[in-house]
């Protein structure tokens, strides 16, 4: 596995952040100030505002549910509502410098053919997922044989919107199967912070609660 | 026995050439230039404002409007007494607040309410214009909307906003003059007429002219009103603008003042009631010339046909900040027209948002009270306000 670079200066000051999300921090220093960013699921648009005022990004959004997309109108954020599964094709090759697909592409029907469009309408696609080989999700099922709910993964299996689950592991052989070189690559750990790039994938797969990736067409 | 349409009234009429709202005319050297090749002059737009327009001319909304709307936004009708039309989202302290911008709503050329269309006099016979009024196109309609800022000194729009017709004027207002429109909100539109839309607009032509009234379009010369053919065109497109689930909670099955069927063509049902009351009230306020004026603009219209079969050639290079929203249960401008719009403006590299409103009230729900619709704008035009200083 050649993960070339860990993802944010270790350590980002907690004062300095605000009441932003830690992932959405991580996210913020892989974006190059001023580009063009699609948010794919972009909920209350909360980290497109945070590209906006901190990067001067020239952000755009899809979100499914109303509340979101309401959510982001009232920010200023251009964003449609729409599903990721059916709405990426009709976007134009290279289109964006970024695709962003932040926690959302275990909730989609179709992860590979979304990936595929992510880096075809992207330059660069960053991709973040919770860790389904996360430790206490593998001991849930290993000792107590049920379905995991842990931070990442609150609800119940009955009413998850999530369907297709992955490993950080999996998730890298997914990369290489659509031909993704993976220019950075990080864990987030419990607290939400990147681990120390020099942990052995290995720990990554087991300790990290999240995997967040920057990716580039092959 | 069926309940007769009622008799030609001459309110309509009077609207057409002498309205109750102000009128911008426009002389011999200021004709508008029409797609079929007709310069009409002398010619004049009728219009209705709300609000203040600021020192530096930046907060100016033109509201367009739908079909068989007209000027009366937010201001009570001259001919029903109803309030305007779209009060719903026009108004003091609406999404379009009028303590805040200022307002615009024009009647389009080939309509009925004071801008010339086929009801006015043609000068050079004196008589109504008739049949002999030039084929109009939604494109004519913006030029002249244009025409009408030029002459109330508005350079540039800070919002352009309508729904259906409306929807298109806003679309084609967006291709037209994209430097001219600082934020968009096509609602409940298509980039084009779909066939099904067109084949009802048909039925509802062919009822006029199938109306011994109607006269060749002459109506107005011998002083008869073709309302049964108008009327039956109104009930027809009524039921395009509602949705079965809403036909059903308002109607069902229920009959109408009676216990039982007659066995006779009679309202027996609430529904059919309804629909004749429909046409009846739509005969007092519209001329039936126009109605075949306006829904073939409508049938015409085809945005990406004008740029080369390329919708997303229509938005190259703007910066037009666009909203496009649409209504679960429409049929007759289904989401699938709104998204056919987004994806065009994505190629084209656009700032879109698009909402889809669930809603079971059809094409109607745009004029109606939806919350979701109305927070939505209300969102859009508030953050566009922000980023344009107002």
């Amino acid at each position: 596995m050649s993960v070339t670079a860990s993802l944010a200066p270790a350590g980002l000051p907690q004062d300095a952040t605000g009441s932003a999300r830690i992932d959405h921090l991580v996210m913020l220093n892989l974006v190059e100030p001023g580009s063009r960013v699609l948010d794919v699921g972009c909920g209350d648009g909360s980290l497109l505002a945070l590209l906006r005022d901190r990067r001067g990004v020239d952000g755009r959004g899809i979100e499914l549910s109303r509340e979101g997309v309401n959510a982001c109108l009232a920010h200023g954020l251009p964003v449609i509502q729409g599903d990721a599964d059916t709405d990426l094709a009709a976007y134009p090759d290279d289109a964006f410098d970024y695709v962003i697909l932040s926690q959302t592409i275990q909730a989609t029907r179709q992860p590979k053919e979304v990936l595929e469009h992510l880096l075809r309408i992207g330059q660069r696609a960053i991709v973040s997922f919770p860790n389904f080989g996360h430790w206490r999700v593998r001991s849930e099922l290993l000792l107590r044989g049920r379905m995991p709910v842990t931070d990442t993964l609150p609800d119940p299996w009955y009413a998850t919107p999530n369907i297709h689950h992955c490993t950080i592991r999996d998730f890298v052989g997914l990369c290489r199967l659509v031909g993704a070189r993976i220019e950075r690559a990080s864990a987030l750990d419990a607290s939400g912070h990147p681990m120390r790039f020099a942990l052995p994938w290995w720990v990554w797969n087991l300790v990290g609660t999240q995997g967040v990736f920057l990716l580039r067409r092959g | 026995m069926a309940t007769p349409l009622l008799k030609p009234g001459p309110d309509s009429a009077s609207q057409a050439v002498e309205p109750t709202s102000p009128v911008a005319h426009f002389g011999a050297d200021e004709a508008l230039a029409m797609d079929a090749g007709v310069d009409l002059a002398p010619w004049q737009i009728a219009y209705q404002t709300a609000g203040t327009l600021n020192e530096a001319r930046s907060n100016a909304v033109l509201v367009c409007h739908a079909l068989t709307g007209d000027q009366h936004v937010v201001n009570t009708h001259p001919v029903t007494g109803k309030p305007g039309w779209w009060d719903r989202l026009v108004g003091p302290g609406k999404p379009v607040d009028t303590d805040r911008y200022f307002v615009i709503c024009a009647n389009v050329v080939g309509s009925c309410m004071g801008t010339t269309g086929p009801a006015s006099l043609n000068p050079a016979t004196g008589r109504a214009y008739g049949l002999d009024f030039p084929l109009v196109t939604i494109r004519d309609m913006v030029r002249g909307q244009a025409m009408l800022l030029d002459r109330l000194g508005i350079k540039d729009l800070f919002l352009c906003i309508g729904g259906s017709m409306g929807g298109m004027q806003v679309l084609q207002w967006a291709a037209s003059y994209p430097e001219r429109v600082f934020a968009a909100m096509p609602i409940a539109t298509g980039a084009r007429h779909s066939a099904q839309n067109i084949a009802f607009h048909e039925v509802g032509r062919q009822a006029i002219l199938a109306d011994p009234n109607w006269h060749g379009g002459r109506y107005l010369d011998v002083g008869t009103r073709p309302a049964k053919g108008l009327g039956v065109a109104r009930m027809g497109a009524h039921i395009t603008y509602l949705s079965e689930p809403a036909l059903h909670r308002k109607f069902g099955r229920r009959l109408q003042d009676r216990d039982a069927p007659t066995f006779s063509f009679d309202a027996d049902f609430q529904i059919e009631s309804y629909l004749r009351h429909q046409g009846i009230t739509f005969v007092e306020r519209f001329d039936a010339n126009a109605y075949l004026y306006l829904t073939r603009a409508m049938d015409y219209f085809d945005l990406a046909a004008d740029h080369g079969g390329v919708l997303a050639n229509a938005f190259r290079g703007t910066r037009t900040r666009f909203c496009i929203m649409s209504f679960t249960s429409d049929w007759l401008f289904p989401t699938a027209d709104s998204r056919a719009i987004v994806h065009a403006l994505n190629a084209a590299a656009a700032p879109v948002a698009f909402v889809e409103v669930e809603s079971d009230k059809g094409h109607d729900a745009f004029l109606l009270d939806e919350p979701a619709m109305i927070s939505a704008a209300k969102g859009f035009i508030a953050a566009a306000a922000r980023e344009r200083g107002l």
